[in-house]
């Protein structure tokens, strides 16, 4: 797998002139694992969509090497998915494969083949003809896993992929993604769960609109760093001034 | 007799037989569109473009009398622009797409309304709003026939996309496909459907042949294309049904189409197979594992 980086400079992404994400500089370096933490309302998922393209930067920008956006896999919070669609899960995660068929590509017995080892792999063989409407908020991650897994991608953004997830089956997505990291795949996951980062995290970035850390886990996620994410105000101040650069202020 | 009453009047009537092949194009056409409308939350937007293309129908009434030709492109372009129209305004500002679409579709209905009412008599604005079997002569029947197969044709090309899309649209942005274009495409089969619909069923009623079979599909299937599959089948039966009832009650077809495919939607609806109000009520005796 030909390992691909992100670089972030200076970036600001706003909604509505408010920055959800401040002047944020740094590099997801080619193959490595990284935790985003910080509290809710923090930019974590802006950033996220800030890197594959779904939103434009106020200031700043996202330079990718080795991979398109469009190449990017986005496991996106289950939130923004219509669950109750009338699709099988072998259908829902066959969707992985968009980028290779597109509109019009048959998708051969091999690919099926593939999705269904892909299914069997995170633990939900017996699923694939299934309605997703009939499946837990767990099983359902795990089908959304099975869908990275066939988009074979070099970076995978993953937005709270463990977010109501009970422990064994957290034990086995997280085993899943160990796995993807030794296949040299560039790896961002937005987290809450500190321990589990420290645990399984080589690197982390913490944010709270502004970056607050950026580098080893366990230098990003220190006493001082949680301190000051907690005194993040969420509400904007509707008042704010105009953010202007140095030189000019 | 059985007989009498049910295959008679297509067997003794030409007009009759062309609006039974017509109702089965119609609903082949407007079964699959009708249930992703649904599944898409836009139920509604179906009833809005059917009156949308009203003035454009109108126009081309008053252009050239009761041409079919003129007053189904009418029809297309008027509803054409009113998608159009409401997807930019929707894009270009904070209104939702359906608000905008609310708003184009009554600007459109009462400039049709106005227009066929100081152009033509009475009877021509009842035979526009809610159609008449007389009306489809053989050139309307290959309408309807050329639009049902174009649009099948074409919803197929687009079916990945726009399944996907209901699905998961951040799915396909992420992935950098133009999700807007498959979108308009679809925005356009709704109008040619409806278009297609509107010599047999009039523009008031058009949309029934579309959402009410798609509608009580969902009390009997769980995918998209068996959904489909009955929506057409609904469709078809309360074409079939409804022509009848128009023949012998002397009612207009449109009305008495749509209010078969309202009756099988109500009977779906409390005795579907899943989660109708009997399924939910009265479940079936649980399983063991």
């Amino acid at each position: 797998m030909q390992a691909a980086a992100i670089k972030l400079t200076d970036l600001t992404v706003a909604y509505d002139r408010h920055p959800a994400i401040h002047h944020v500089s740094g590099e997801f370096k080619p193959g490595s694992l990284t935790a985003v933490v910080g509290p809710n309302g923090a930019g974590k998922t802006t950033l996220l969509k800030a890197i594959i393209g779904l939103l434009r930067p106020a200031e700043g920008r996202v330079e990718l090497s080795g991979v398109k956006h469009q190449d990017i896999a986005y496991l996106p919070q289950q939130a923004e998915i219509d669950r109750a669609f009338p699709i099988t899960v072998l259908d829902a995660v066959l969707i992985g494969y968009w980028r290779r068929v597109g509109a019009l590509g048959a998708i051969d017995a091999r690919s099926t083949e593939r999705a269904l080892n892909a299914l069997d792999a995170v633990g939900l063989s017996g699923f694939a003809e299934r309605p997703v409407a009939m499946m837990s908020a767990g099983q359902f991650q795990r089908a959304l896993f099975a869908r990275v897994m066939l988009q074979d991608a070099p970076v995978i953004l993953l937005d709270e992929p463990f977010a109501a997830i009970d422990t064994r089956t957290t034990r086995d997505l997280l085993e899943l993604v160990r796995r993807w990291h030794g296949e040299s795949r560039t790896i961002v996951a937005v987290l809450h769960d500190l321990d589990q980062v420290r645990d399984n995290f080589p690197e982390a970035v913490m944010v709270a609109r502004e970056c607050l850390g950026w580098g080893a886990t366990k230098d990003v996620l220190t006493a001082e760093n949680l301190l000051r994410a907690r005194q993040m105000s969420e509400a904007w101040d509707d008042e704010a001034a105009l953010c202007l650069p140095a030189k000019q202020a | 007799m059985p007989y009498d009453y049910l295959i008679a009047p297509f067997a003794e009537f030409a007009f009759m037989r062309r609006a039974l092949v017509a109702t089965l194009a119609l609903s082949l056409g407007c079964g699959p569109v009708g249930v992703i409308l649904v599944l898409r939350r836009m139920s509604l937007i179906g009833d809005a473009m059917s009156h949308a293309v009203l003035p454009g129908a109108a126009i081309g009434f008053v252009v050239a009398g009761l041409s079919l030709w003129w007053m189904s492109l009418g029809g297309f372009v008027a509803g054409i622009l009113v998608a159009v129209l409401s997807g930019l305004a929707a894009r270009a500002t904070t209104l939702r797409e359906d608000a905008s679409f609310a708003a184009f579709y009554l600007i459109s209905l009462a400039l049709g309304v106005a227009l066929v009412s100081t152009h033509g008599s009475n009877v021509d604005l009842m035979r526009v709003l809610f159609g008449t079997v007389l009306a489809v002569d053989d050139a309307a029947l290959l309408l309807v026939a050329a639009i049902s197969t174009v649009s099948l044709f074409a919803l197929a090309a687009i079916y990945r996309p726009l399944v996907i899309e209901c699905f998961d649209p951040g799915f396909l942005s992420a992935a950098g496909a133009r999700g807007g274009l498959y979108h308009l495409a679809f925005m356009v089969l709704v109008v040619v459907n409806l278009v297609a619909g509107f010599q047999a069923m009039g523009t008031l009623m058009a949309v029934g042949m579309m959402m009410l079979p798609a509608t009580a599909a969902r009390f009997w299937a769980r995918e998209v294309w068996p959904l489909s599959a009955i929506a057409v089948a609904i469709g078809f039966t309360s074409g079939a049904a409804g022509l009848v009832i128009s023949y012998h009650l002397n009612v207009p077809s449109g009305p008495a189409i749509v209010m078969t495919a309202g009756a099988i939607y109500v009977v779906s609806l409390i005795a579907g197979r899943h989660d109708s109000i009997i399924a939910r009520h009265w479940p079936r005796a649980h399983l063991r594992a």
